[in-house]
């Protein structure tokens, strides 16, 4: 039991998590690229027309993963802000920093061709209902966190300022995500979910789910990516960040 | 493969610039954030090099005068 214990903070420390970080990116990018391939030709060469939609509805392939990976990496980023505020870990930190940007990504595709499908099936590109409008503080606050974090200068105090930004902002991932049962809205309800058999035909939801898998692969790749260049610059004070790059020359 | 023709594909059934409009937005931002990331980088990585460089060159000016100086102090 200890001896597993002692493993697994041994990856808490930058130090040893760099160089395995460093040999999984590749991985994560090839099964981004497989992925993503494998989830667009299904969604736009192969999938068939939807009865209600026209071919308008595939926007889905991109919308709904995005949309799912806005809510995700921003819980995957208050559970590491938790982590650092409980544990006080330096690893912590860093992968929320990592997180916020392309969970801010995600949540501008997901706004962005929200009202391109918007456009053509309700006839508006924006309405202030509950789904949009909850997604679009969710953009917020991953720039409020990033904009917060940029403002104070000891990263140890940035992080926990971020930190407790990230948990009070939690309370807005089950509005988005209930907003449609709990309010009328324009917004379609859930194409999938855990208590029901999905309202899609099977090759639509196998294009949407490998594009989901694709999305979830290329998060962790380019997540992993900024938290080496952080552990670079917030330890270069450390042996080990000066003995690797003296090395390298 | 569902599509009759190249122009049928494009078209999108009069979806066409909805369609295409998300598509290639989303794939500017998920091409441009992953080079953007590695230029930033590079980009640090040559900074702390040039900065470790740069304090080693300090230390070596630093035992240099010490040891001329403790030289000449010998001699005298």
């Amino acid at each position: 039991m200890s001896h597993r214990l002692i493993n697994w903070f041994r990856y808490a420390s930058p130090q040893s998590f760099y160089p395995l970080a460093g040999r999984m990116i590749p991985w994560f990018w090839s099964l981004a690229a497989i992925f993503g391939v494998a989830g667009l030709t299904i969604g736009f060469l192969l999938a068939p027309t939807d009865a209600q939609q026209g071919e308008g509805y595939r926007i889905i392939f991109l919308h709904v993963p995005a949309s799912w990976m806005s809510m995700f990496v921003y819980l995957v980023m208050a559970f590491w802000a938790a982590l650092g505020l409980a544990f006080n870990t330096r690893l912590s930190g860093m992968m929320a920093s990592a997180l916020a940007p392309t969970g801010a990504l995600f949540s501008f595709i997901s706004l962005w061709t929200g009202a391109l499908w918007g456009k053509p099936m309700w006839g508006t590109w924006w309405v202030w209902d509950a789904r949009l409008t909850s997604e679009l503080i969710l953009l917020f606050l991953y720039i409020g966190f990033i904009a917060l974090q940029a403002a104070i200068d000891d990263p140890r105090r940035a992080d926990k300022a971020g930190a407790i930004l990230a948990l009070v902002g939690v309370v807005n991932i089950p509005i988005i995500y209930f907003s449609v049962k709990w309010w009328n809205t324009l917004h379609q309800g859930a194409s999938v979910s855990l208590t029901r058999s999905p309202s899609m035909a099977a090759l639509m939801l196998w294009g949407m789910l490998l594009c989901a898998l694709a999305c979830w692969m290329y998060t962790i790749a380019v997540a992993l990516t900024r938290a080496r260049t952080i552990m670079l610059e917030r330890e270069r004070h450390t042996e080990w960040v000066h003995a690797l790059l003296t090395e390298k020359n | 493969m569902y599509w009759q023709s190249v122009s049928d594909f494009l078209a999108m059934g009069q979806h066409g610039p909805y369609v295409w409009g998300s598509v290639l937005v989303t794939a500017a931002l998920m091409i441009g954030e992953p080079l953007l990331i590695v230029r930033h980088r590079k980009a640090v990585i040559a900074r702390l090099q040039r900065q470790f460089r740069a304090d080693q060159a300090d230390r070596q000016r630093r035992t240099n005068a010490l040891e001329s100086s403790i030289m000449s102090g010998s001699r005298n």
